[in-house]
């Protein structure tokens, strides 16, 4: 496969940030896309310059570390699935890709296509726990848990963190990966103590953190590698209502 | 700052006020839609005449037209602000290359509709409301106002393609106030869905047919009154 | 003999050893644990749940990743599941049951006393994580399902579908989340350990890289906690997240800490095979797939080769040219034998060519009787009497899409194929590391103040780790051992003060570290750090990987040296050392890996018997199983590492069985 790409680069010599073509000669199409920038990088290294930064860890689509919007898309063309899990079958020979990082106000570059995605891990140290210190718990039976009910705690947990939602929404909103760990909570018997609380924290820290607002587009879900509902988002609201209108607030 | 400014100020705050005030906007909309039926009555403007001076006397629609006032400005002022701050979260550098997949062109395009529909709001109440209201010469009854009006042809065409901005912003605004509220959740998602295509297509197609029919000269409306004694 | 390490066991018999140690350990008062700090290097499962235990115990905790956050660690990839003593199935399971599977898995290469007090702990993470909000499987009745596990008969394994780990690493991150917010942690992204710092004999403090901007800082405590994971990547190819690497754990080794049993590594039979040579990552597939994947070959060697070549398909195979190897060797377990026995005995029938992948290296996985035998009883519940085919098949892809849908999924992603209708293609790969850092009972390695948990220790799985186990090792170590254990230590350093970062101690430490970074970057050579890396890999894998001799061994060392000299005289690392510099990064990792992968080597060398995970030609059954030797091999080899130009030192800690006995393994 022969390809273009047109990478976005900042940071040491490119300075601000621009891109740059790169002309590949030797992709296929068994390879994963993260494996085709590093046949990529390779490439550079041999040539004396310098390998383009991107972030990666697992290559399982577990970990949530790679971050990058391919052709407008994060995480590249394919639904439910992330950069590393995507593979070049899905790519023509000839085509042109064009790769960026996530963009958004709250996710700074640190350089070519990584950036900051620590706003995620404060929103979660705002308040997305179960505040049960080690030793506390009862027997793991004591409490039955609706399979159903459990079944949708797990669907948002599912979340992986990669941020995907942020970089699709047109106003880089976090809503989709807070609302997820909130519906993950407040499903369960063990969140519901503390969830007003919980819910009023974390959205007071996503906007302390520069996210835009939510604006119902639906680009999140469509995005998210691992297909989290904006059922979540709803819920979030009310949960947020909730909490707003609860006589324990006053 | 109280809980409940704080509550005002946070982004779910905001989006609730918009949600609310949408939801009210709408709401008038039906009624406003009943009262403008009327014009197709015919009977050379009787009930419409006998309706809006009622309208005008009414202590009750009174307040409830400075609430209305202050939805829209508010709706409106929200509505940039928000538009301002999320274009400030989404940072300087813009994408290169940038899908739309899961997004309707109505979800887009909210702000631009809404502009849109300001400054229809603004032509239609210099067309009628300043003119009901203080342009008004004893003798000419509020029927042939509007009757003179969509008999020219520029303004039956700028109404009718206004209906059109308004029916975009309400596919997305109806459904989206009720995601907003948290009431759109599994099956209610359809739900709304559903409702909110049929408000935002059947509001403005009954709006945009009544000076496209009176530009005709057609009223096919049976004789119904809004207000029993009119 | 070589020097004799005391693991510290304490007295008493077997299943109350941990109890009553517990209850005789020095504490630390509360008002103490606030001046005291404690470095935890690490946030997989075992790293964060320490560090939040011990915020939530009252120290002043300081904890590192290399991540950008903390809950990017590999101990997400997890999928299958955590074992617990439970016995919610009334089948028979207990704390003994799960001690003797442990130690037997392990083929009674593991101590006692540790594999005891890992099954007694393993029924508080089930209820720990419960509590936490881990979205465990659940039945109809709302209670805990559970499934089996390879080298088991006992259903004691909890899961949370495919993604185990990454609920039980979140259930952990956001405990760790917590901690940080009250200000018990103060977490450290983005920077990496490389070096510890000892001060008078004690671990002091560590040397870290802060990735954005290559500053060398210092962090000083007053005990270290390395919780960095296996080296399973110094074979390049791996099931191991990219970055996983044992260079923190190493660190520690080049100070002083002993390197225990490094050759005891794991291949799991059920990966991705490769496709090529630009691959750089190995994908997993579940074990829990062997509780209805059945794994065959085709009999005859013509039809192999057919498959080769693309000319056969799977289900060409007739049902009697079918060979179900695992079932014809090992029929009480079936498919469901420990990880080394059905990772050989895939190997086994690839080298006779019998291989389905065009490089020869697959085997079939197929899911072709359990659609069946699903599809017939959903059939059945739901009324229908005599279902047709298509009807059976369709149901039970159902049952199989509702277990392993997203294993099926990620299959289908990678390879292409529709593993609902063509067999699975499945061989091993290397997936864990039994070896790793010496420690004793405590946890605590030779050097005092330094302990290490995890997969970075060597300490419960022996030879060969049983599935579903990482997990529990992790969270016991994490949550309900380390804790503890840790008082011991401290206890006797509440008198001593704020440990200073500014004395000599922690100067040469970074000094050392500056040399090492400044040596790669002027080299300027000719050749990337991944090209090292890949060869290195394939030296380890070809002579030391799932079975090694004794001539393979010593023809890998020498290969090893060679090349690790040409590393340092032409490896070429782009950039400087002031800036995000990945390329800077991995240089310094795949040092580390040369000089571990020769202890590796120089400890398969020493272990002239086959045990586990580790199989050595020269010792085999005539049927090719293991050949275990308890006469003089029944110990832990920890080895002192004594630099690059002199052979590393042994040191011996011989297992003493008193609760189980020495048997052979078998399965059949």
């Amino acid at each position: 496969m022969k390809l273009t790409l047109k990478i976005w680069r900042q940071g040491g010599e490119f300075g601000k940030g621009k891109f740059e073509t790169y002309q590949m000669n030797n992709a296929n199409e068994h390879m994963s896309f993260l494996e085709m920038l590093d046949v990529l990088n390779d490439q550079l290294i041999s040539e004396k310059k310098t390998p383009v930064a991107f972030e990666h860890d697992c290559r399982e689509g577990i970990c949530g570390t790679c971050s990058m919007v391919i052709n407008g898309q994060p995480h590249g063309p394919l639904k439910g699935t992330t950069t590393c899990q995507l593979h070049m079958r899905h790519f023509k020979d000839g085509d042109t890709i064009v790769i960026e990082p996530f963009r958004a106000q709250a996710f700074p570059v640190i350089r070519d296509l990584v950036v900051d995605r620590s706003a995620f891990d404060r929103i979660i140290q705002a308040g997305g726990y179960i505040s049960v210190s080690t030793g506390q718990a009862q027997d793991a039976n004591a409490i039955p848990i609706e399979k159903d009910v459990a079944a949708r705690a797990f669907d948002a947990a599912a979340c992986i963190g990669c941020g995907a939602c942020v970089a699709a929404c047109p106003n880089a909103s976090a809503m989709l990966f807070t609302s997820a760990k909130v519906t993950h909570l407040a499903m369960l018997p063990q969140g519901q103590v503390e969830s007003h609380k919980r819910v009023k924290a974390m959205v007071a820290q996503m906007d302390e953190e520069g996210f835009g607002m939510c604006s119902n587009y639906g680009a999140c879900e469509a995005e998210c590698p691992k297909e989290i509902s904006v059922s979540n988002i709803a819920l979030l609201n009310r949960e947020y209502l909730n909490a707003n209108l609860s006589r324990t607030d006053f | 700052m109280n809980k409940f400014s704080q509550f005002l100020h946070s982004s779910l705050g905001n989006k609730l006020l918009m949600s609310f005030t949408g939801l009210f906007l709408i709401l008038f909309l039906v009624v406003h839609l009943i009262g403008n039926l009327q014009l197709l009555i015919p009977d050379q403007g009787e009930a419409f005449n006998a309706y809006v001076r009622i309208m005008e006397k009414n202590i009750l629609i009174k307040v409830v037209a400075y609430a209305l006032y202050i939805a829209i400005l508010l709706h409106t002022y929200k509505g940039i602000d928000i538009t301002l701050r999320n274009r400030k979260a989404r940072g300087g550098q813009r994408y290169a290359v940038k899908a739309v997949s899961g997004t309707t062109w109505a979800s887009r395009n909210m702000a631009l509709l809404g502009s849109l529909i300001f400054i229809f709001i603004g032509v239609h109440m210099s067309n009628f409301w300043y003119k009901f209201k203080f342009g008004h010469h004893e003798g000419t009854e509020f029927y042939t106002m509007v009757d003179t009006s969509f008999s020219e042809l520029w303004i039956v065409v700028f109404y009718a393609l206004a209906q059109i901005v308004l029916a975009y912003h309400l596919l997305h605004g109806f459904q989206s106030a009720f995601q907003t509220l948290g009431l759109r959740d599994g099956n209610y998602t359809r739900l709304f869905k559903g409702i909110g295509a049929g408000i935002a297509v059947g509001l403005p197609l009954l709006f945009a047919i009544i000076p496209i029919l009176m530009y005709f000269d057609i009223h096919p409306m049976p004789d119904f009154r809004v207000f029993p004694g009119q | 003999m070589a020097n004799i390490l005391n693991g510290k066991v304490p007295p008493g018999s077997i299943s109350d050893k941990w109890v009553q140690y517990k209850s005789t350990m020095n504490l630390v008062a509360p008002n103490n644990k606030r001046n005291i700090e404690v470095i935890v290097v690490g946030t997989g499962l075992a790293g964060a749940s320490a560090a939040a235990s011990l915020g939530e115990l009252g120290y002043k905790v300081k904890c590192f990743t290399f991540h950008d956050s903390p809950r990017r660690a590999h101990s997400i990839a997890a999928q299958g599941g955590i074992n617990a003593a439970k016995n919610y199935r009334n089948d028979g399971d207990s704390v003994h049951r799960l001690f003797y599977d442990t130690i037997k898995g392990g083929d009674y290469r593991s101590r006692e006393a540790n594999v005891h007090r890992l099954a007694e702990v393993s029924v508080n993470i089930i209820d720990q994580a419960v509590a936490q909000g881990v979205p465990f499987a659940r039945e109809y009745g709302g209670l805990l399902d559970n499934r089996s596990f390879g080298g088991v008969q006992v259903s004691r394994t909890f899961y949370a579908r495919g993604q185990t780990g990454q609920q039980l690493l979140i259930g952990a991150y956001q405990a760790l989340s917590r901690q940080i917010s009250l200000g018990s942690v103060e977490m450290y992204n983005r920077h990496e350990m490389l070096d510890l710092v000892i001060v008078d004999g004690k671990a002091r403090g560590i040397i870290a890289r802060n990735l954005i901007n290559g500053k060398l800082e210092r962090f000083a405590a007053h005990a270290v906690v390395v919780a960095t994971g296996g080296y399973g990547n110094v074979f390049y190819l791996s099931t191991n997240a990219m970055n996983s690497n044992v260079t923190a754990a190493w660190k520690t080794v080049k100070r002083g800490a002993l390197m225990a049993n490094p050759s005891f590594t794991q291949i799991h039979p059920t990966c991705i095979p490769v496709s090529g040579d630009y691959q750089s990552k190995l994908t997993l597939m579940s074990e829990s797939l062997r509780n209805d994947g059945r794994v065959w070959v085709p009999k005859k060697l013509e039809d192999a080769k057919a498959i080769r070549e693309g000319r056969k398909k799977a289900n060409d195979i007739a049902e009697e040219d079918r060979d179900y190897f695992l079932e014809r060797r090992y029929p009480a377990f079936g498919n469901l034998v420990p990880r080394d026995v059905a990772s050989r005995a895939a190997k086994t029938e690839c080298d006779k060519g019998h291989g389905v992948s065009p490089t020869g290296l697959a085997v079939f996985m197929d899911f072709a009787s359990a659609i069946h035998r699903y599809g017939k009883s959903k059939a059945h519940n739901q009324g229908m009497h005599n279902p047709d085919e298509a009807t059976i098949v369709k149901l039970g892809e159902e049952v199989i899409a509702e277990k392993y849908g997203n294993l099926f999924d990620i299959y289908n992603k990678i390879t292409g194929d529709n593993p609902y209708k063509t067999p699975m293609k499945i061989y091993p790969a290397v997936h864990y590391t039994m070896g790793g850092v010496w420690v004793d009972y405590n946890l605590e390695t030779n050097i005092p103040g330094l302990f290490v948990i995890g997969e970075a220790n060597f300490s419960d799985h022996g030879a060969n780790r049983l599935g579903a186990s990482a997990l529990m090792q992790g969270l016991a170590d994490g949550y309900f051992v380390l804790p503890y254990t840790i008082g011991q230590f401290l206890a006797n350093d509440i008198r001593t003060p704020k440990i200073d970062p500014n004395q000599p101690a922690f100067d040469a430490a970074e000094e050392n570290v500056r040399k090492q970074i400044e040596h790669f970057l002027s080299v300027k050579g000719s050749q990337s750090v991944e090209s090292f890396h890949r060869r290195l890999g394939r030296i380890i894998w070809d002579y030391c990987g799932m079975s090694r001799s004794e001539e393979g061994l010593k023809k890998a060392r020498k290969m090893l040296r060679e090349l690790r000299e040409e590393f340092y005289r032409d490896v070429y690392v782009p950039g400087s050392n002031n800036e995000y510099n990945p390329e800077l990064e991995k240089a310094i990792r795949v040092a580390d890996f040369f000089e571990l992968g020769e202890v590796m080597i120089v400890d398969a060398l020493h272990r002239n018997e086959s045990c586990g995970g580790h199989f050595r030609e020269e010792y085999q059954t005539e049927e090719g199983e293991a050949l275990r030797n308890d006469a003089d091999y029944a110990f832990v080899a920890a080895w002192e590492y004594k630099g690059w130009d002199q052979d590393p030192v042994l040191h011996v800690e011989p297992l003493h069985f008193e609760a189980v006995e020495l048997k052979t393994r078998s399965y059949k």
